[in-house]
């Protein structure tokens, strides 16, 4: 069975044109994205152990540009996995209303808006 | 007389799995079909090229190819819905070994039938009445969501998961196995759900809905294999697949 | 590692998963309240310190995610870089252990800090 994969063609873009598979994708990379990110984010929270000074020192060093958008970068990958993490759920769970490609829609719209309402808070 | 000179560029794939796509001319008709192409190529063209039909109809599920990179029944597909400025590119069914051309080995496919326990086992003889079952029931619904399969494999050719790990049953035949699941005149259930439980089963779905997508009968494999994820992963639980 | 423990990890993936949402969206919620204004440490910890309802609400959070992403992570290591067997438990049990302590101790440090 597993040698068919040698001799078998296998699918290229086009077959995998639908909304269905690229909200997968963003699923799977915004999942790959939170499980490297979120030791890191209890580590430096953590820091907080030694107190206000540390934690104030750490709050500093997270003010810079670059950690901002990474910190904005990585609560959008949050909103998408939810909504994503959802829409999954509500397949498998409650299948009798279908596939719930409208929920992809609302996976991309919850993250536009995450997204912008975050920067315009972040930014004052 | 012909009624149209205009023609259709058509590339085939020729040759097992390390072959190439031969183009040819194809006359373009109206109404004309994917299958009536590759007919024209074998009958005026080249008598050697290889592929499956039987129906022509959309009943036997043989025909299935790549079309335009798209897994297709060949017969019930119009040239003008899926050419592209006039040319079509067939190929044999993905994930599927190539025999030659357009003919793919499907024992794989039929034999993951099999190993879902795709059969059915009931245990009344013909001496005993019909079971009667009530066409309003939950379970019986959920059968015939699934029941209209025919086989063709355009479902497990578009499974980017079936690529991904070929050990896993794939759409059709955990479709075949949810209709079982909710037969209730059927008595294996238990080894079913153990035959179809795991990373190599149901539980190795990622939802992307290829497989619903693109099904030629509007059955949703989705769904039956995530009814199948819960009454497995509940048995798990209650120690039943030990 | 049998289909029948494989179903189980699946269930304890959407299960984990379910308890998640929920987490996620107050979390959320939370972030784009507090960050109104910008964060300062005193502010944090202001609302952090000796709030047992804070530290039990991340607890679960915390073991939630220690539960659901090394389950998801072992898919995506079978399916895409073809790791199998006794390594890929090993690397996913070592992830999730780091996971719980360093999540818990995070929020030791914001509940007693």
């Amino acid at each position: 069975m597993a040698g068919s994969a040698n001799t078998a063609r296998r699918n290229d873009r086009r077959a995998r044109g639908m909304p269905g598979y690229w909200a997968f994708v963003v699923h799977r990379l915004s999942g790959v994205g939170l499980a490297l990110f979120i030791p890191v984010h209890f580590w430096a929270l953590s820091k907080s152990l030694q107190g206000e000074a540390s934690l104030t020192s750490f709050l500093r060093w997270t003010d810079t540009a670059l950690f901002k958008f990474a910190e904005w970068g990585l609560v959008c990958l949050l909103a998408a996995h939810l909504v994503g993490g959802l829409r999954l759920l509500l397949i498998e769970f409650a299948p009798w209303r279908g596939v719930r490609s409208g929920w992809i829609v609302a996976m991309v719209g919850t993250t536009l808006s995450v997204a912008i309402l975050l920067a315009a808070l972040m930014m004052h | 007389m012909m009624l149209n000179i205009e023609t259709l560029k058509v590339s085939i794939w020729r040759g097992g799995a390390d072959g190439q796509f031969v183009s040819y001319d194809v006359p373009r008709l109206d109404s004309q079909t994917v299958l009536d192409v590759v007919t024209y190529v074998q009958r005026s063209i080249d008598p050697g090229l290889s592929y499956r039909f039987s129906c022509r109809v959309g009943m036997c599920g043989s025909c299935a190819m790549t079309v335009n990179g798209i897994a297709r029944w060949t017969c019930r597909t119009h040239v003008s819905k899926v050419s592209v400025n006039d040319a079509l590119e067939l190929a044999p069914l993905s994930n599927l070994p190539i025999i030659k051309d357009l003919a793919t080995d499907m024992s794989t496919f039929f034999d993951k039938w099999a190993g879902a326990k795709g059969q059915f086992r009931g245990e009344r003889t013909r001496h005993e009445d019909f079971a009667n079952v009530l066409p309003s029931s939950a379970a019986r619904k959920a059968a015939d969501a699934g029941i209209e399969c025919i086989g063709c494999g355009v479902c497990y050719a578009s499974c980017d998961t079936v690529t991904w790990r070929p050990d896993y049953l794939g759409p059709a035949a955990l479709n075949r196995a949810w209709t079982l699941v909710n037969d209730e005149r059927d008595v294996v259930g238990r080894e079913r759900l153990r035959a179809v439980a795991g990373d190599a089963g149901c539980h190795a779905c990622h939802t992307h809905t290829t497989c619903s997508e693109r099904c030629p009968k509007g059955i949703a494999p989705t769904l039956g294999i995530s009814g199948l994820k819960r009454v497995t992963a509940r048995a798990a639980v209650r120690g039943e697949l030990d | 590692m049998s289909a029948a423990t494989q179903a189980k990890l699946w269930y304890a993936q959407r299960i984990s998963a379910m308890v998640l949402a929920l987490c996620v969206v107050v979390h959320i919620v939370t972030i784009l309240y507090a960050v109104r204004g910008g964060l300062t440490a005193a502010e944090i910890l202001g609302r952090t310190r000796g709030n047992a309802a804070f530290a039990a609400f991340y607890v679960l959070f915390v073991l939630s995610a220690a539960i659901h992403a090394p389950i998801g992570l072992a898919r995506i290591a079978e399916e895409w870089l073809q790791w199998r067997g006794r390594l890929m438990n090993v690397v996913l049990s070592v992830f999730a252990a780091a996971l719980v302590f360093t999540g818990l101790s995070a929020v030791w440090g914001l509940y007693g800090g």
